[in-house]
């Protein structure tokens, strides 16, 4: 592969580039047989003075390690990717063949991060992968570089959920999707005609709820991730809607209809449908969200009569406490981990937009550029909101973090994405 | 690229093809990987396990069908209810058009109706499922006062995800806000 002065034409290096993809798609990326469109990273903005970093390429089999891991500070903003004779922080490292694999083989994964200014050794460790799971050990490098170098923790090795819409009726598709944070391994997890939407995460990332319409009616669903079995929890005549998981895990906050048509939030036990009537008001009460402890359970109700954000405690009679004033819509709230702020879509002049707002009373940011931006979700670093931005019948998912200093674009040519929703941080390894 | 490299890329092909399909064999969630939809799946719903790879299943089931439902002409083009931004208040046409379709179904007892609510694609869209049930109930509230029994009614909201036309601009936003009417035959 590496004589290119034979010049034997196009067909034969586009045949060869073609079975060279083949053999990496298939041994590196375990791709789907029907592929999904990757989604393409654009920083759109970053800090001002990002540090300069150069990654080598790993020693060993796995060179494509290094691009991970630049591709993933390069996106945070914080860092630009420069040759070692540019830069100030240098990363190296090697892979190899791990003995204590899994059948599937293992990488033993070692690597430096070293102060090229003072020649000062600033991380030097270890960590073994299956070798289907390369791409998260780099991202779990990153992680390590990000958290020493800024110190604070970045969600490189976590992964988000959407829904992809494709073609017209009655040819449309609706794909609920799973990609890794950066974008990459998209996989199909549910396909139907009928739309799909709301996907919601379990807070162990095992199981994600979300709705479909293909009875032609909604209902709400909860899927296993690793074997694809999905369970109906409710399915009730008329809306059945806006999932969203408590803390614990064990039940599920979301959207009823009466038989006229009204509104309101309800607690689920997803195990035994237990069901407990949480709003009882002739409004549109959902897009229920949990606080981190699961005592607290915040909405959106049109009570007063737009669209507006409310809280109540988790518990069936607690009085209702609206907390968004000075917009005409506020909608689709969304707590960051640490409980301190709440993402919601409000309208102002610039359309539809995400903004922040503390939780503790202060002025509420708007962080988005509008005119249609919609479904905020914190990462669970609390660092970055990622949320759908829709012109003209098609939709991007675009990423800004709180500060609003650094924004990147997920795109998907010609695929409509919507709805995206950040997994939790995977379990720690050893 | 010499005839010897593409001879060993092709045999490295051949290599690695096979193995890959046997290493899929071997991993527990294999037999779930090609199996079709779960019993609680729908014609046309596929899911797939997320890891390992993911292989989407064979093609989706046909459309069932519906039943054909002899609409008279002048219905025929009219199963169609638009509203005005942020309102599911009838108009006087629409009100007509309701009364007309209620007449149309005491005439044919065995005939039922879906009352299909859908909003333009602006604000939140949980919250637009919310709207758009409000715009179905303001359709079967106007066909029961038209003497239509409830029970050949029923209401499903689509919110803002089944658009009828595509764009963000004010004559696709109208064209969006509406109820469908769908029959169905007994």
């Amino acid at each position: 592969m590496r004589d290119r002065s034979s010049g034997r034409g196009e067909g034969v290096r586009v045949r060869c580039a073609v079975m060279a993809m083949s053999l990496a798609a298939i041994m590196v990326a375990l791709w789907p047989a029907r592929v999904a469109a990757q989604l393409q990273v654009d920083i759109t903005a970053g800090v001002t003075d990002p540090i300069p970093i150069a990654v080598q390429p790993f020693e060993g089999d796995a060179a494509a390690l290094a691009q991970i891991i630049a591709a993933d500070l390069g996106r945070s903003g914080r860092f630009i990717i420069r040759p070692r004779n540019e830069a100030d922080y240098l990363v190296t490292g090697r892979t190899a063949p791990s003995a204590s694999g899994t059948s599937g083989g293992a990488l033993a994964i070692g690597f430096e991060l070293q102060n090229l200014l003072t020649g000062q050794a600033l991380l030097k460790e270890s960590l073994s992968a299956p070798a289907a799971a390369t791409r998260q050990a780099a991202h779990r490098v990153a992680d390590r570089i990000y958290l020493r170098l800024i110190g604070q923790r970045s969600a490189f090795a976590t992964r988000i959920a959407y829904v992809i819409v494709e073609g017209q009726p009655p040819q449309r598709r609706y794909r609920l999707m799973v990609a890794d944070a950066d974008g990459a391994m998209p996989r199909v997890v549910l396909e139907s005609r009928r739309p799909l939407m709301s996907p919601a995460w379990s807070p162990d990332g095992r199981w994600l709820a979300y709705v479909s319409f293909e009875t032609r009616s909604a209902a709400v669903y909860v899927q296993d991730l690793r074997t694809a079995e999905r369970r109906a929890v409710s399915r009730r005549p008329g809306v059945n809607g806006a999932p969203a998981w408590s803390p614990d895990g064990t039940r599920l906050a979301l959207t009823l209809s009466s038989p006229t048509g009204n509104l309101d939030i309800y607690l689920l036990d997803p195990r035994d449908g237990t069901l407990e009537r949480l709003t009882d008001d002739p409004a549109i009460d959902t897009e229920p969200v949990w606080s981190a402890d699961g005592r607290t359970v915040f909405f959106t109700s049109d009570r007063a009569g737009g669209p507006q954000v409310y809280r109540m405690a988790a518990r069936a009679g607690e009085r209702a406490q609206r907390i968004t004033f000075g917009t005409p819509y506020a909608a689709r709230p969304r707590l960051s981990p640490d409980g301190r702020l709440l993402a919601l879509v409000v309208r102002d002049e610039g359309g539809y937009r995400i903004a922040v707002q503390p939780l503790a009373g202060g002025e509420r940011r708007v962080l988005s550029r509008g005119p249609q931006d919609e479904s905020p979700a914190f990462s669970p670093d609390g660092g970055t909101l990622i949320y759908a931005a829709r012109a003209g019948g098609s939709g991007t998912l675009e990423a800004v973090t709180i500060d609003g200093l650094v924004r990147y674009r997920l795109q998907s040519p010609g695929l409509d994405a919507r709805e995206p929703s950040w997994g939790p941080f995977p379990p720690a390894v050893p | 690229m010499g005839n010897a490299v593409r001879l060993s890329l092709a045999l490295l092909l051949l290599v690695v093809l096979p193995a890959c399909s046997s290493n899929r064999a071997k991993t527990p969630d294999a037999a779930a990987t090609m199996t079709p939809p779960a019993a609680t799946s729908e014609p046309g719903v596929v899911a797939t396990p997320l890891d390992p790879e993911g292989v989407v299943g064979a093609g989706m089931a046909a459309e069932p069908n519906e039943g054909v439902v002899d609409l008279p002409p002048e219905l025929v083009d009219r199963r169609v209810i638009y509203f005005s931004y942020d309102s599911d208040t009838l108009g006087p046409t629409e009100i007509e058009l309701v009364a007309a379709h209620a007449r149309f179904m005491s005439t044919r007892t065995g005939v039922r109706l879906r009352l299909e609510g859908h909003t333009d694609e602006r604000g939140a869209r949980e919250y637009n499922i919310g709207l758009g049930e409000r715009r179905a109930q303001a359709v079967r509230r106007a066909l029961s006062l038209n003497g239509v029994a409830d029970a050949r009614l029923t209401t499903v909201s689509y919110g803002e995800e089944q658009p009828a036309a595509m764009g963000s601009d004010e004559a696709s936003l109208k064209l969006n806000r509406r109820v469908e009417l769908v029959y169905a035959a007994q």
